[in-house]
């Protein structure tokens, strides 16, 4: 098969990108996306011509490096998987296909199709953690933890920080990603003697670096790789509501026996 | 000349590491804000450990080429982690652990280190779950538990098939803590390209921005590797295609040593190659075997649909060889087994190169929804990759490189030859012998990272004398001057062949001469081929752009030389080791009907080599001492 691919050139985060055609050519069915884009990057280089740049490095939709938009739709055509996931078979023979970086005021261009995404560590570093020290941990079994609440928990974890939820909202929000990370320690009870302090600091974190608000239009839940539902936004909205409760000093519902220690 | 002494505390094995603790000196809390640890890796092994050393008061900087520390590596482990928990109560205790896994590494591994794993195992879960781990639970509010590869307890912790991403992002969460606190610098995309060492201690690395190109030193007090593996050697390999030797490497050029390169996990279950563009093999993961059994049809070429193969006209070959573990053999074995049956002519799909791993039996058993549940994601996995429904035809699988046992030698302290260079996580050569265990490796870089390490290296650095050095020091500027001049040589070469041309063709060569069964005259034609790919790669490499820029080519060439120079130390201790143990498989050490023969009186070592410029490398024996367990013949049959 054969393809016509429109990419987006851009040497450095200054410089002025713009299009650029190649023809990828003996692509067989079975070659990832990626395979296709390394095999002209390959015909590139034996030219002594610079590859185009893009990130990848599990290749197995887990690790969250690969971020392309495929004819505008971010991790491509199909729902629930990331880039690296997708396979030449979902495109007709001869199709014309753009390439082009995540777009987002968070997100400079690097390189070509490379963003700097480290605005999403940022947040993480605001208070996307819980406070344990190594050692001295209780054994693993003395909170219990139901089955449902750990399987929910798991679905917000799963999130892989490709942020192709920004890239996916109109006003470049990162309410998905923020949801998914404080929805995943709020539920768990290991999580909760932090849960104000922390959905305060990593929202304030996220207007600073400069991510929109969301707009409730669900596009971030179509495009992610891991189907993150958007109902943990609605969680997250929840939890910075009783934030702000408990910040009033107005008693909050109780929670014990792993009521917050303020 | 080098000595390697393993520092092993003498005394019982159940109290050695306390003892051990015990009689190590500590670094007093104000001077541990006086002194810096460089650690480069941020998959579990070195998340853990900088975040634990940040937590403890020392200054860390932190170094991973990726964009962010947690996509490291360690996010794709699929299957779980390993803990001596017994909460199944099935017989599980330290001292199981402890000898499943001497066992599963064909008794080539040190019986300390094994049992200080074993002994801290159950602490990792219990750090885990404190830092929001969100393990599978049983409908009580347990912690479940499955079983894994060549074991008969259940002890494998997991969250679906994603316990790698979990940990790693909780041992991520507590670096994201530590850098918030101002205890750990983090140095996103920036790679490591040489070890600075200074009156024969390792004192700093030289690093190259990314994004900028920019080349600079950083020094500190130690450092710590905790780089991962070298499975890409191979070029196809179920790695991340970022993972690669070149710290390792390069450090072993500066004077550590670098123990049984040769042990290298081959995985029975990846998804069979398919064509010459393929850039990774991607593994399914081992949880499988529970439930799928392996077969082949019975006469060799049969092209039929394996629908319309009756039962008695398949060979279940893994419960014919191994009736005692069945599907469930260790994975140097079933990779062994399924190659045997392909090279006899009965392998299935493209090129004889695959067996099926079928579900059919549990699915009329226990429904396919059962299935669904246990193993979802990795249906719909393989259903992406090669258009297959697994519920209604078998899976087809094939052995692919996986885990890299060997790496930098460290005694009983984690530390390496070079004195103040540490090494953790895969990147070491410490714990698994000839052969890991499944869910192991994340118990391994756990343990180094939270709960070993962090002691260890306090000893070292509270009665060391650390001098102050800086960026102006003579070793300083010569260990830059080595990476610029090798970033300038691969610039200018101006060649008309990829770098991937050459690693898959010093990949192909490995994996032909080196890889699940090796044999003398193979390696040593190898041995003979690899200088002259490495000569042309040097004259003929195409790396186009600068060098003062984002240039992921040169990155990927400046690995792909390094793989070039390896290849030749892994043949070198493939050759020198005959016998076969583990994953290592010399054709002319075998039985009969075809099982490995292992020689304890010659072979009981760990084969640590040294680097000598342009000759080859010098061999050290560390002997291996069993006082506590009986090395005896591993039969799983
Ligand atoms: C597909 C797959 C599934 C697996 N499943 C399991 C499982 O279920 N259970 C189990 O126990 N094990 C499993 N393993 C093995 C396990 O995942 C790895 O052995 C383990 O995660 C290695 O961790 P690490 O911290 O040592 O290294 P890695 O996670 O590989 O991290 C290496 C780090 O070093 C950095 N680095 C490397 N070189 C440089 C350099 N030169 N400069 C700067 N930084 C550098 C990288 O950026 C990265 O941060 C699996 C492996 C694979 C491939
Ligand atoms: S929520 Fe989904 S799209 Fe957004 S960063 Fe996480 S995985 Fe990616
Ligand atoms: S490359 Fe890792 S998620 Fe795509």
């Amino acid at each position: 098969m054969k393809y016509t691919l429109k990419i987006w050139r851009q040497k450095s985060p200054d410089e002025k990108g713009r299009f650029v055609t190649y023809e990828a050519h003996d692509v067989g069915s079975g070659m990832s996306f990626l395979e296709m884009l390394d095999s002209v990057n390959q015909g590139l280089i034996a030219k002594g011509e610079e590859p185009v740049a893009f990130e990848q490095d599990c290749r197995e939709g887990i690790c969250g490096s690969c971020s392309l938009v495929i004819n505008g739709i971010p991790h491509g055509p199909d729902r629930g998987m990331a880039t690296c996931q997708l396979y030449m078979r979902r495109f007709p023979d001869g199709a014309v296909i753009t390439v082009e970086p995540w777009r987002a005021r968070a997100f400079p261009i690097i390189k070509d199709l490379v963003v700097d995404r480290c605005a999403l560590d940022r947040i993480m570093q605001a208070g996307g953690y819980i406070s344990a020290n190594t050692g001295g941990a209780v054994d693993g079994n003395v909170l219990l933890i139901g089955k449902d609440q750990a399987e929910t928990a798991m679905d917000a974890a799963s999130c892989i920080g490709c942020g192709a939820c920004v890239a996916a909202c109109k006003n470049a929000s990162a309410m998905l990603f923020v949801a998914a990370k404080v929805s995943h320690l709020a539920i768990l009870p290991q999580g909760k003697p932090e849960r104000t302090h922390r959905v305060r600091a990593m929202l304030e974190a996220m207007d600073r670096e400069g991510f929109g608000s969301c707009g409730n239009q669900y596009e971030c839940e179509a495009v992610c790789p891991k189907s993150i539902s958007v109902r943990f936004i609605a969680n997250l909205n929840r939890e910075y509501v009783r934030a702000g409760v408990v910040e009033s000093g107005l008693p909050a519902e109780p929670e014990s026996p792993h009521a917050e220690s303020a | 000349m080098m000595k390697l002494d393993p520092k092993i505390p003498v005394g019982p094995l159940e109290t050695k590491w306390d003892r051990h603790r015990f009689s190590e000196k500590l670094v007093s809390p104000n001077n541990k804000r006086r002194i810096t640890v460089i650690v480069v890796g941020t998959g579990l092994a070195g998340a853990s450990a900088a975040s634990t050393l940040g937590q403890l008061g020392y200054q860390v900087e932190c170094f991973c080429f990726q964009d962010s520390p947690r996509r490291a590596h360690s996010i794709a482990a699929q299957g779980g982690i390993n803990a001596a928990k017994n909460y199944q109560d099935d017989g599980d205790s330290v001292a199981r652990l402890f000898y499943d896994t001497i066992k599963g590494g064909d008794f080539r591994s040190r019986e300390a280190n094994v049992y200080r794993l074993a002994q801290v195992s159950a602490q990792i879960i219990d750090q885990c779950v404190a830092l929001g781990v969100p393990f599978a639970r049983e409908y009580g509010g347990q912690l479940a538990n499955r079983s894994f590869g060549g074991v008969q307890v259940s002890r494998t912790f997991y969250c679906r098939g994603q316990t790698g991403q979990q940990l790693l992002l909780g041992a991520y969460s507590a670096l994201c803590w530590q850098i918030e606190r101002g205890q750990v610098t983090m140095h996103p995309r920036t790679e490591m390209l040489d070890l600075i060492v200074i009156d024969g201690q390792a004192r700093g690395i030289v690093v190259r921005d990314l994004v900028t190109g920019r080349v600079s030193i950083q020094t500190a007090h130690a450092v710590v590797l905790a780089t991962g593996g070298y499975s890409n050697v191979y070029y196809l390999s179920t790695n991340a295609s970022g993972s690669n030797v070149t710290a390792t490497y390069r450090a072993w050029k500066q004077g550590a040593a670098f123990a049984n390169p040769c042990f290298m996990q081959i995985h029975p279950t990846a998804i069979p190659p398919g064509d010459e563009h393929q850039a990774k093999l991607t593994l399914m993961s081992e949880s499988l075997r529970n439930d799928g059994r392996l077969w082949v049809p019975k006469m060799a070429a049969d092209h039929r649909p394996p629908g319309d193969i009756p039962a008695e006209e398949r060979d279940y070959f893994l419960e014919r060889r191994y009736p005692r573990f069945g599907n469930l053999a260790p994975r140097d074995i079933a990779s062994r087994a399924v190659k045997t049956v392909c090279d006899e002519g009965h392998g299935v799909g493209p090129g004889g190169q695959g067996v099926y791993l079928d579900f059919a039996d549990v699915i009329e058993r226990q429904g396919q929804d059962v299935v669904h549940e246990r193993y979802g994601n990795l249906f719909d996995m393989y259903n992406r990759i090669t258009g297959e429904d697994a519920y209604h035809v078998p899976m087809r699988i094939y052995p692919a490189p996986h885990y890299t046992m060997g790496g930098l030698w460290v005694d009983y302290n984690l530390m390496s030859a070079v004195p103040g260079l540490f090494v953790i996580g895969e990147a070491n050569f410490a714990d698994h012998g000839a052969n890991r265990l499944g869910a192991s490796s994340l118990m391994q870089g756990l343990a180094d990272g939270y709960f070993i390490l962090p002691y260890t290296i306090g000893h070292y650095l509270a009665t060391a004398k650390l001098l102050p050095v800086g960026e102006n020091h003579k070793e300083s500027r010569a260990a830059l001057q080595r990476v610029t001049g090798r970033i300038s040589r691969l610039l200018n070469a101006k060649g008309r062949r990829t770098a991937a041309s050459f690693h898959r063709e010093v990949g192909k060569f490995l994996w032909d001469h080196c890889g699940m069964s090796r044999n003398k005259a193979g390696l040593e034609l190898a041995l003979r081929s690899i200088p002259a790919l490495r000569e042309e790669f040097w004259r003929n490499v195409a790396v186009p752009g600068s060098g003062e820029a984002f240039n992921q080519e040169l990155e990927y060439a400046g690995r792909v030389a390094d793989y070039l120079e390896f290849a030749e130390l892994l043949c070198h201790d493939a050759v020198h080791r005959e016998e076969s143990c583990g994953a290592h498989f010399r054709e002319e050490h075998q039985t009969a009907d075809g099982e490995p023969t292992r020689d304890d009186t010659c072979f009981a070592h760990v084969a640590a080599w040294e680097y000598r410029e342009h000759a080859v490398p010098i061999l050290h024996k560390e002997p291996l001492a069993f006082e506590f367990v009986q090395p005896t013949t591993r039969s799983y049959q």
